[in-house]
């Protein structure tokens, strides 16, 4: 640990896979690392497990990488030199100069995320170098009927299971599109739901037009092929190229209609059926959590499955130097990505930091070839699976498109037919579409794809919150005092508050 | 908002106008922006004129125009703290009653009155009727849409003007896009903080320079805040002629429910980067006028830049040095308030009207003799 005052050597944030692999490693490497989470224990959402208090006996279960975990947490419990700093918010990173060191800002004292009742305190971590593991939210496209009782996103049904809670229903049909679907349906089938289909709106032939990239992963292919069986032995077969169009119930989900879809996913007129179920896991990918970094202007690519994700240099270091990325933030990939990023991560900024090279060099190499394969898998499999622009088709005009507001697709489309905007952030000023709690990581990708529709539309440029999390107006008050940036000589000195 | 009001007038003049924009309606400082009508926080003089003939205007555009734009004339609070700060505040205002503000001092113990949450210790205060509020990204959707409707709007967004074109005397004759030429014996630069820039393509120098400004949106509240309320410590500051830098929270609830805390200032060019002190400073001073908003969150914040000129009035008018060129910006952090005054003084100079008042402060080539700044 450093003296007080002085900076880490490293701060990383996430303790998810990218996160716990960088910080052991920077650790084992001599850095001082001061390792930030949200949740209270590390894991993330990948290791995500029951908290100690509910005596879980086997958290594992649910996890077939359980042991890389453990392994993990024995090396970070090993470790000198990590400060773990769990329950922190981070809500902004700032930098004074280039060269200078990194400050988090963080809220701490909010217990867990979902009990914000609390007013935390503010606290600032410093370190010479900065490492984003911060992860990914699901990606969410609405559909009439999406805000029902019952409905569920794929990523939440894992996230319940996974924390030790119950079924979202007895009978659940799983639908979106991507990986996460099969591992969705295999864990709640193994829980003792019963899945009647699995829905996914891509043909899985998306993966064969890159069979270099298939090749290389063949742990890909076996983590697929045990989906495929345990789905079989629970007599679950997916249906591709079809989506839930419409999810229908009273006070909870009680059925949903299933559309076949044409090539850029616009729904087939005609060939409608409903499917009898009492709960709907609906997932389509996740989208990388980049804001803190692209609030500071950091270099972003355009997967190929529409998401943003930080453009990185062969060592992870991004477009700002002394910041590093791994993990989703690098563009999602899953964990064994993670896992490979994280200790390259930490063996770059080690190597800055000391002046040493980063050695050794062949598991430097090693890793580096290892990345570049899962990457390029990850590549196939966001092209595999991104949504075609004619889902929208099925977003009826009352349908609800930014749930906390409450503001429906026929408003957006208004506003971008009739009103002038083009992108989500004038559909935001316009109908206030992203303004509520979740700020716009539920109805971004909604907003977006609506707003493309004009045809004169400028793509979306990659969301920038300077507030990553909400912050007590008392605890930003209670910041220490800093002095302003150097105002110019002929700075105006008066100060009307307009 | 600025080309949005110019529009506006002009086309119910009969004119024909094309709006070009290189990104969404109310995509700059428009949609950054508080949406503050204020004559509240102006002195006597050019810009309180302005000022003036806007409220009176914009009372008619909220007239005509959907309740969505979110008018509200809901008068603005300015409070003391200290006595000092009272008596420059009471000066001030003594001030602007003599050129047509209406303001109303209001003793310590009748504070509560007008907002019952206010800290208990202020001075005392005054009462601006008059200040008004906007949506004004809303404001300027609706002006264009209804002039688009008149069927004299084109409107041209996502395509950034690469060129003015001029004719061999000098004279403007339109600009080019990335889409093509427009013709146009008129252009209207109502480019904002990038004035300068659309300025230099027609070979003049206009100084218009970004200030930035944060704002601070909170959660949605229960009603807390009903007025426009802001600290007349800037009043004082400007009466004792000091340097120092301010910030000057305005405090002020939404229709929707958050409350907006605006807005800091600082010269550091087209940085979006989050300054921490600006906002440390923005929500000391919102829980200082109101501690009960210690406990409310901010869910975001976001920044804007005002052009600012170094008079701090905006540039109005035809630009003599390019016949054909008019000027519409550097409104600086007014640009809301002060656009419908501005649209129908452009509109007066395209159509050799009257002026509805006299013009001359804001006469763009008023800095030509100055140096171009680097």
């Amino acid at each position: 640990m450093p003296s007080p005052g002085d900076p880490y050597d490293v701060a990383v944030l996430g303790a998810g896979p990218a996160g716990l692999a960088a910080a052991v490693t920077a650790a084992e490497q001599g850095l001082t690392v001061a390792l930030l989470d949200a949740a209270q224990q590390p894991g993330g959402q990948y290791y995500r497990h029951p908290a100690p208090a509910a005596r879980a006996t086997r958290p594992d279960a649910l996890h077939h990488d359980w042991r890389v975990f453990a392994g993990l947490r024995e090396r970070l419990d090993a470790a000198e030199g990590v400060t773990r700093l769990y329950g922190h918010h981070v809500w902004s990173m700032t930098r004074e100069a280039p060269g200078s060191p990194w400050s988090l800002h963080a809220l701490t004292g909010e217990g867990d995320d979902d009990d914000a009742s609390a007013p935390g305190t503010g606290t600032t971590v410093q370190a010479r170098a900065m490492l984003l593991a911060t992860g990914s939210h699901e990606r969410h496209l609405p559909f009439p009927g999406w805000t029902l009782p019952g409905v569920v996103s794929a990523g939440g049904a894992q996230a319940m299971l996974k924390s030790g809670l119950a079924l979202p229903g007895t009978r659940v049909v799983v639908a979106g599109s991507g990986p996460l679907l099969l591992a969705a349906a295999t864990s709640l089938a193994a829980a003792g739901a019963d899945v009647p289909e699995v829905i996914e709106a891509s043909g899985y032939l998306g993966y064969a037009r890159h069979p270099a990239a298939l090749a290389a992963n063949p742990g890909k292919l076996t983590e697929a092929a045990r989906h495929g069986a345990a789905l079989l032995r629970h007599r679950v077969r997916p249906r591709t190229r079809s989506a839930v169009t419409e999810a229908h119930g009273a006070d909870r989900v009680e059925a949903v209609t299933v559309s076949r879809l044409g090539r850029d996913w616009r729904p087939v007129p005609g060939s409608e059926r409903r499917v009898a179920c009492d709960a709907l896991a609906v997932g389509h990918g996740l989208v990388p959590r980049t804001e803190l970094a692209t609030t500071l202007g950091c270099a972003t690519r355009r997967a190929a499955d529409g998401t943003y994700a930080l453009e990185l240099g062969p060592l992870q270091e991004t477009s700002l130097r002394g910041l590093w990325a791994a993990g989703e933030t690098s563009g999602v990939g899953g964990a064994q990505a993670a896992l490979v990023e994280g200790e390259l991560a930490a063996l770059a900024i080690t190597a800055r930091l000391t002046g040493r090279r980063p050695a050794p060099a062949r598991r430097l190499r090693a890793l580096r070839r290892r990345r570049d394969h899962l990457r390029a898998f990850a590549d196939a499999m966001a092209a595999a699976h991104a949504p075609g622009p004619g889902w929208t088709r099925w977003l009826g005009d009352d349908t609800e498109v930014c749930r906390c507001e409450e503001v429906t697709a026929a408003r957006v489309r208004e506003a971008v037919a009739d009103y002038g905007a083009r992108d989500p952030r004038s559909v935001k000023l316009l109908t206030r579409a992203g303004m509520g709690w979740c700020q716009g990581r539920v109805c971004g990708t909604a907003v977006a794809c609506l707003a493309a529709a004009a045809p004169d539309a400028t793509p979306a440029p990659p969301d920038r919150r300077l507030l990553a999390t909400p912050v007590p107006l008392g605890t930003l008050a209670s910041l220490t005092p800093a002095d302003p940036p150097p105002a110019a000589p002929d700075d105006p000195s008066e100060g009307h508050p307009s | 908002m600025i080309g949005a009001a110019c529009a506006h007038y002009a086309s119910r003049a009969g004119l024909h106008v094309t709006v070009v924009d290189r990104g969404p309606v109310a995509g700059g400082t428009t949609g950054a922006g508080e949406g503050n009508l204020l004559v509240s926080d102006k002195e006597p003089g050019p810009e309180l004129r302005l000022a003036l003939l806007s409220t009176r205007l914009w009372t008619e555009l909220a007239a005509e125009s959907p309740p969505d734009i979110e008018y509200e004339r809901k008068g603005g609070l300015v409070v003391a703290s200290t006595e000092a700060e009272l008596t420059a505040l009471r000066a001030l205002a003594a001030e602007q009653r003599r050129a047509g503000v209406t303001a109303a001092d209001v003793p310590a113990d009748r504070l509560a009155d007008h907002e019952p949450h206010l800290a208990p210790d202020l001075t005392g205060g005054c009462h601006y009727p008059q200040d008004a509020q906007v949506q004004p990204a809303l404001a300027a959707a609706h002006l264009l849409r209804a002039a688009v409707g008149t069927g004299r709007l084109s409107l041209r967004l996502g395509e950034e003007v690469t060129a003015v074109l001029t004719e061999k005397g000098g004279a403007v004759r339109g600009v080019r896009t990335a889409k093509g030429e427009i013709r146009a014996p008129h252009v209207v630069n109502a480019t904002g903080a990038w004035g300068g820039r659309l300025a230099r393509m027609a070979g003049v120098e206009l100084p218009i320079r970004p200030r930035r400004g944060f704002v601070l949106v909170t959660e949605p509240l229960p009603r807390l805040v009903r007025h426009k309320v802001y600290s007349a410590e800037y009043v004082a500051d400007v009466a004792s002629g000091s340097a120092a830098l301010q910030t000057s929270a305005v405090v002020e609830g939404t229709q929707a429910g958050p409350v907006l805390i605006g807005a800091s200032r600082e010269r550091v060019g087209f940085d979006r980067a989050l300054s921490v002190e600006a906002l440390r400073r923005l929500a000391s001073q919102a829980t200082r006028l109101f501690p009960a908003l210690a406990r409310a969150r901010a869910l975001r914040a976001y920044a804007g830049f005002r052009p600012y000129l170094p008079d701090h009035l905006p540039a109005i008018g035809p630009d003599p040095r390019v016949p054909g060129l008019l000027h519409a910006c550097g409104h600086e952090g007014a640009g809301i308030g002060l656009a419908p005054a501005t649209g129908l003084l452009i509109t007066g100079f395209l159509t050799e009207a009257e002026p509805p008042l006299d013009p001359s402060p804001f006469a763009p080539e008023r800095f030509a003799r100055e140096p171009a700044p680097p």
